[in-house]
Formats: C-alpha cells, structure tokens, sequence
C-alpha cells in the first residue's frame, strides 16, 4: 500500500479557493435547530430554513452566486461602499426583534421573531432583483406574501397606502449618518394600498436557504421585484397602514431622480443615466432592461392609463 | 535625493503600483460582483488623484523651495493620461462594446459623461506636447499657456465624479476642495502684470 506523501501532492491537487470558501461557509451557516433557536443565534451562525414551498412565481434563470447576493449590498446604515454592509453589519444583533402593525386597521399587532416566522408558510420566491443603478440579480429569497399579513390586521377603508420604517440606532449603526450617506434615517418606503396586497410583493425572512445575513436586511425585509431595488426595504420594524401616500426615502433625498413608485421601466431614464440596460452581475455584457423587470404580465394592470413617465 | 536620476525609475514604478494592484485584485478575488465597474472607478480615481498630484508639484516646488520637484511634473502629468485612458477604454469597451454610436449618444445625452470625455480630450493635446521638442517648438510661453488645460481637465473630473455618485458625495467634494486649493494658490501667486513705462507729465 502506497500513501501518498505530502510532497507528492502537485498544486492541482489544491481545492480551488472559490470552492473551499463556499464549503466552508456553508458548513459553517448550518444548524439543524427548532425555530426557538433563534432567540439565541450568535453570529457566524444562521438557521436553515426547512419546508419551503415552490412559487409559480419563481424565475427559472440562474441564480447569482450567494457570495455576490450576500457581498455586493447597498445598506448605507453599514456603510456606502457594496462590500461595507457585509463588513460592518457582523455585529448587528437581530435578536430579540420587534415588528409592529399599526395605523388603519382593526387589529393592530406586535411580534417578536418566532410569530413573524409563522405569519404564513415559507415559501420560495427566486426573483430577479433589479438597482436603480443598472446592475441586476436573480435571488432565491423565502418569505410569503404581505397579504397574509395584512389580511391578519384588517386594514379599514381609510387604509390607501402601507408606510414601512427600517430600525435605525446609532450605536448599532454608527455610520448611519445622513452627511455621510447623503439620504435620511430613518430609512422609509411606501406602497399603494394594491401593490401591497400584490401575490409578488413579500415578506423575506431568508435567502439560499437559510435566515437572511444582516447585510440583506435581517430579520426581515420586503421585496418588491417590479421595483428598484431601493423600494424594497430592508430590517423592518414598522409596517404602518395610512390613508395618504408616505414619504420614501430617496424620493425625499432627490425627488428629481427617484419618484415614489420607482417601476422598472427601460423607457423612463434616471435622469442622469440610462435605464434602457442593466448589467447581470456575472455576465460579461449588458442586457436590456425589461419592462417592469419582466413582472409586466403580472403588474401592469395596476398602472393602466397612469402616465409611468410622469409618475416615475 | 532629489536630483538622482533613480529617483525618477522609483517614481514611475510607484505610479504604476495602483494599475498592477488594481489587475491583481480582479484577478484573484473570488466572485468579485461588478469586476467592471470597480476596474472603472478605480482607474477614474487614479485619474483625478494624480491630476491633483501632478497640480501640485508646482506649489510644493515654490514652498518647499526644491526646483527639483519639477522635473517630475510632466511624468505624474503623463500618468493622469494614463489613468484616464484606462478608465476611458473601460468604459468604451467594456461597456459600449466599440459601438461608437452609443458612445456618442451617452457623451451627448448625460451630461456626467460630457464632462469626463471632455476632461480626457482635454488632455490629448497635453499628452501629446508634453515632450521637450513640443516645448521647443510652441516656444514656452504658448506651451505654458496650452496646458494650462489641466485646470479644466482637473475641474471636469471632479464635476464628473460630482454628478455620478448616487448621494454619497464626501469624495467627489474633497477631491474638489483640494482643486480649489491648488488653483486657489495658483491665483494668489500669479505673476503681477508688468508695470506701465512712467510717461513724464508735459510742461
């Protein structure tokens, strides 16, 4: 019997580093554990997420790496640079949580971490995530529909818009400052009263499987996929029903650029560049950008006779 | 040290450190997301930052009196232009693929992009007349006065970068702010205009 001696060992032997480093880390992100484990989460470790449905809904392109999805993030509380969030948001405890519903609805409601992960069965939404910025990703996000959620408070006639608040501490978030980030914090976004009860618009609490990394807007987030990405905001603490329609954070940075509604839409440039393209992360070339970020079939009822140019 | 003619092999090879970092970076980092657009930011910082370098070799020279630091004015000069032809042909490949109607309609149509294709023609004929022989040639006086077209070139970058970034706009204003200063100097120490022959009153 022959062993191989360590100087045997050529270099292509060597287990290339991209396939080391997604091993690795996804053996470190597994722990097989009941839902109470999340009250107890340290960091490094993440909970998989069992028993997720399928959506019609899904897309069936291919998925942007996880190293991308969870490295390349705009979360300016953790900083303005994409690899900032990843960084900087290591510590950023999501444990224990609070998510209210309030404003015009019958049964407002406070839940902490394990009710917000029974509010409706997981499911698993591989949507393609669009940036004001012309750049494009396909995640496999888990969450549900906001609907069930909203369906539970019983939003009163006077509800037209739903209003959403990010956490905001600057201890937690200590460069969570509007001179260096250029936009306010808070960070707000809002939705028409239809678009939030729309079956594409949910509520994410993972993505590849497993809880979501802060750096994607643990514990929960929303995710509108026929948006810039920007509307679909991140660590949520606050879900408010209103009867006008609610300040959005970079619509109040820069009206001019970013309107409230914010629909992908390739005829409608920003004002200072293109939306006509978008860059897939991972492709060598630009792609067009389609309209409604190729949701159009099943949003674009919502919008007929609106002027999309004018209400941008 | 100064004066050694080592000192100018040791500067270009330090001007060329953040090109080669910058190609090693994209080459061994795994899953870098947008290897284009960090290959074009980089280089368009390197761009502005030795714009700024080469403009202020002239204020170090004055106050720090070292003559010597001009010699290496037209070197820093020249890799601005390098920078910025990299950030250019970035663009203008990686990008617009060649297609140079598309690049004509962006230059056109957004007007960052007029400003940085404008701050980089700018520097063509720069480039171009940097040679001692150019000097010669033009004589220094129209020499000195043609690539006083670094002030723009300089100005149109910041401007650029200004009108790029989404809302964090702390860079882009600094980099304006030691514009300001290294023009500023430039002001206040201009040559004061020759003084008018005294003409003898008559009577």
């Amino acid at each position: 019997m022959i062993i191989r001696k360590l100087s045997d060992l050529r270099y292509s032997d060597v287990t290339p580093k991209n396939v080391y480093l997604t091993h690795s880390l996804n053996r470190r992100r597994f722990l097989t554990a009941g839902a109470a484990a999340f009250a107890g989460l340290a960091w490094g470790d993440t909970q998989k997420l069992n028993a997720t449905i399928k959506s019609p809904y899904s897309t069936t392109e291919p998925l942007t790496p996880i190293q991308i999805v969870t490295g390349y993030n705009n979360y300016y509380e953790f900083g303005t640079d994409k690899a900032d969030p990843a960084k900087n948001a290591q510590g950023f405890k999501t444990s224990p949580w609070t998510l209210s519903i309030e404003g015009e609805v019958a049964k407002p409601k406070t839940l902490d971490l394990d009710q917000i992960m029974k509010i409706a069965p997981l499911e698993e939404r591989i949507y393609r995530h669009r940036c004001v910025e012309a750049w494009s990703i396909v995640v496999p996000w888990i969450g549900f529909p906001l609907n069930a959620l909203l369906k539970q408070v019983e939003p009163t006639s006077k509800a037209k818009f739903v209003a959403f608040q990010s956490y905001h501490n600057t201890k937690q978030e200590p460069l969570a400052t509007s001179w260096r980030a250029g936009i306010d914090f808070p960070y707000v976004e809002g939705l028409r009263m239809d678009e939030a009860m729309h079956p594409l618009t949910i509520l994410t609490v993972g993505v590849y499987g497993e809880v979501l990394p802060n750096q994607n807007g643990a514990p929960i987030r929303l995710t509108v996929p026929w948006k810039y990405g920007f509307k679909s905001i991140k660590s949520l603490v606050k879900i408010k029903l209103v009867d006008k329609q609610p300040p959005a954070t970079w619509n109040m940075a820069n009206a001019h650029e970013y309107g409230f509604y914010s629909n992908v839409n390739p005829q409608v440039d920003h004002p200072r560049w293109s939306q006509a393209r978008e860059r897939r992360l991972g492709d060598l070339r630009m792609r067009p950008t389609l309209m409604f970020n190729g949701y159009e079939k099943e949003v674009a009822s919502m919008y007929t006779g609106m002027d999309l140019r004018k209400y941008y | 040290m100064l004066k050694s003619r080592w000192t100018k092999v040791v500067l270009f090879v330090a001007c060329l450190i953040p090109g080669a970092l910058l190609a090693w970076t994209v080459y061994s980092t795994p899953f870098l997301a947008n290897p284009i657009e960090y290959i074009t930011h980089t280089t368009g910082d390197w761009t502005i930052r030795f714009l700024l370098i080469t403009l202020s070799i002239t204020p170090l020279r004055v106050i720090f009196q070292q003559p010597q630091l001009a010699r290496f004015r037209r070197m820093l000069g020249l890799f601005a232009f390098f920078y910025g032809s990299l950030h250019f042909m970035t663009w203008f490949v990686l990008d617009k693929w060649f297609d140079l109607h598309e690049m004509w309609k962006d230059v056109l149509k957004r007007p960052f992009i007029t400003a940085g294709f404008t701050g980089l023609v700018l520097m063509l004929p720069l480039a171009i007349t940097s040679t001692d022989r150019w000097v010669r040639r033009m004589g220094y006086k129209r020499w000195q006065k043609l690539h006083r077209a670094i002030y723009f070139s300089a100005a149109a970058g910041v401007i650029h970068y200004y009108w790029l970034v989404k809302s964090d706009i702390r860079l882009p204003v600094l980099y304006g702010v030691i514009l300001l200063v290294l023009l500023g100097w430039r002001y206040f120490h201009r040559a004061p205009k020759p003084a008018r022959a005294r003409q003898p009153v008559a009577g």
